[in-house]
């Protein structure tokens, strides 16, 4: 029999519910395959006892016939973002360094309802502000891929980020699944840089509450996972209304393995001209091209779109994402919670704690936010930038006019060694530059590993589609999947 | 609109972060940069365009105006550096 930790989520589940094993051995595999990666920097805090007692308590459901569902009983990593009652969630900052809330957020709460068992608190790029998991207080997450040839050969690589611990967790099979957010390409980014699926539902569909909040009409929860399947079987869990988010949409939460049907025939697929770019390696437009021809004889029919604004998505991201940013952290000031660093006086002490709790790339970002909604500038940058917004907001919505869904590539280029980019803030920003416009959108997204790059790394194709079509998203994913083929390892 | 060092420090104490005086030129220089890719927005015709406010069309659900916690004052201290007798504290503000 092959490692417990081999298992998809879907397999585990099976082998649960056929009492093949207990949720108790899952967990104590996954346990045991944490304690031998730690050199990974993947979790941050790990929770053994509880993971173990949430095993227990599982079997015990399990054996009364009262299994709570396919969940039931799986291991997962939860990103750092998420409040986790009483246990350490620090949004990867030494300002919430030790910060143990007294309450659990909504989706996570969703998912031990389900049944699943957490193994412990993965690492992030500080407040989520990152593609490279490099901003965290707690220090790199490396990526359990390395490179076989070329620059970043023989070197630690990135995971990707923001949620570059779940990624990296998933990828080195010492978490079954993970939750991650994403804001700007947070979830899809890492998924790709690390060979595994990463998906973030269309914003509204999960609760924020609980989520320490970054950029608040951006922010999404979603899954990381190897296959498609296990991604929404994920979501079905993390999605739902929750009256304590404002945000929350309340629609149903369909049965989204359902729509795994397989049949994409007649599925209008676009293919958006502007998402070209200059500057794009070759082998990032030879994998494009490759899932378009792969979807194409699955049956779905290819159109040429234009969404003439992709261009501007990211610069206009890099106006509200910071706005907001700096509104949400304004809440850290040294009195409440987290760190309190004592100044001369009320102010000095805010202004200290700050300084101190906050890393250069968070502080960066602070201060262009504050500067964006300052008297005198408002208009220019932050309003200009929302007005932008609903720009690239329309241009999906006329794309919808001609097909049903849009595949790109999730990222313009593999994972990179770690110290790369460091000092360039825009090289990093360029990162997301396929992922930020959906986010802008609101748009429901979904990145599949699709193949390897020259030099032996991860790469995943991208798929977009309308608000609330999560399921022909993981219709048309799963078929690409399956198109894939990808059975690479680290 | 380029920033200089007066500007930058305007902002940090907006944004109630200490930035030492040796730091404001390398910042300035930093924050310039980024605002100087993002000015390539002024490309986009934007007259008469609505800014976007939601990420999703909904209408702002209203709530029933009642208390439904309260008594959490150990839990909301819980994380609190410096609680004295069920209150945060902060420095004195008042000689």
């Amino acid at each position: 029999m092959a490692a417990l930790t081999d298992l998809t989520i879907a397999e585990a589940g099976a082998g649960l519910a056929s009492g093949e094993f207990t949720a108790r051995e899952l967990t104590d595999a996954y346990l045991s395959a944490m304690e031998g990666a730690r050199d990974l920097n993947a979790y941050i805090a790990e929770t053994p006892e509880q993971a173990r007692s949430m095993a227990d308590a599982s079997d015990a459901r399990r054996a009364k016939g009262a299994a709570a569902g396919p969940l039931d009983g799986i291991p997962l990593a939860i990103k750092d973002l998420f409040c986790t009652e009483g246990v350490l969630s620090s949004a990867g900052s030494h300002i919430l360094e030790g910060f143990a809330p007294p309450y659990e957020s909504t989706v996570t709460q969703q998912l031990w309802d389900a049944g699943a068992v957490m193994l412990g608190k993965v690492n992030m790029d500080e407040f989520a502000m990152g593609s490279a998991n490099v901003t965290s207080h707690y220090g790199p997450t490396l990526n359990p891929w390395k490179a076989a040839s070329g620059d970043a050969a023989g070197r630690d690589l990135v995971p990707g980020g923001s949620s570059g611990g779940s990624a990296s967790a998933v990828a080195a099979r010492i978490a079954a699944g993970a939750t991650g957010t994403d804001t700007g390409g947070s979830i899809r980014q890492p998924g790709a840089f690390c060979g595994i699926v990463g998906m973030k539902p269309t914003y509204g569909r999960c609760s924020r509450w609980g989520i320490i909040a970054f950029a608040s009409s951006l922010d999404q929860a979603g899954p990381l996972t190897h296959t498609v399947q296990d991604a929404a079987l994920m979501l079905g869990a993390m999605a739902g209304f929750d009256p304590k988010d404002s945000t929350s949409v309340d629609l149903p939460v369909p049965d989204y393995t359902a729509a795994m049907t397989g049949d994409i025939r007649g599925l209008r697929v676009g293919v958006p001209a502007e998402y070209r770019m200059d500057g794009t390696p070759a082998e990032i437009e030879t994998l494009w091209q490759t899932g378009i021809d792969r979807l194409r004889d699955a049956g779905a029919e290819i159109v040429d779109i234009s969404l003439p604004h992709t261009k501007y998505a990211l610069p206009a991201y890099y106006i509200v994402a910071p706005a907001e940013a700096s509104s949400n952290l304004a809440r850290y000031d040294g009195v409440r919670y987290g760190l309190r660093v004592e100044g001369e006086n009320l102010i000095d002490t805010y202004e200290r704690t700050r300084a101190e709790g906050f890393g250069d790339e968070v502080q960066r970002r602070v201060m262009i936010g504050t500067y964006v909604l300052s008297a005198g500038y408002y208009d220019a940058y932050y309003l200009k930038a929302q007005r932008v917004r609903t720009r690239i907001a329309d241009d999906f919505r006329a794309a919808w006019d001609s097909c049903d869904v849009i595949l790109t590539p999730t990222t313009p280029s593999a994972a990179f060694a770690i110290g790369e980019k460091m000092d360039d803030p825009i090289a990093m920003y360029l990162n997301d530059i396929f992922t930020v416009p959906a986010s802008m959108a609101g748009l429901p997204a979904i990145s599949v590993p699709a193949g390897l790059s020259g030099d032996g790394l991860p790469l995943g194709l991208h798929l977009i589609a309308p608000a609330f079509g999560e399921e022909t998203l993981f219709r048309a994913a799963g078929v690409l999947e399956d198109a894939d083929g990808f059975d690479a390892r680290p | 609109m380029a920033l200089d060092t007066d500007t930058v420090r305007r902002i940090a104490r907006l944004a109630r972060i200490h930035v030492d005086d040796a730091d404001l030129a390398p910042l300035a220089d930093e924050l310039n940069n980024i605002l100087g890719w993002i000015e390539q927005l002024e490309e986009v015709d934007t007259d008469g365009v609505e800014p976007m406010t939601s990420a999703v069309e909904m209408v702002q659900r209203l709530r029933a105006d009642a208390v439904n916690d309260g008594d959490l004052q150990e839990a909301v201290l819980s994380n609190a550096p410096e609680p004295n007798d069920g209150f945060y504290t902060v420095p004195k503000v008042v000689e």
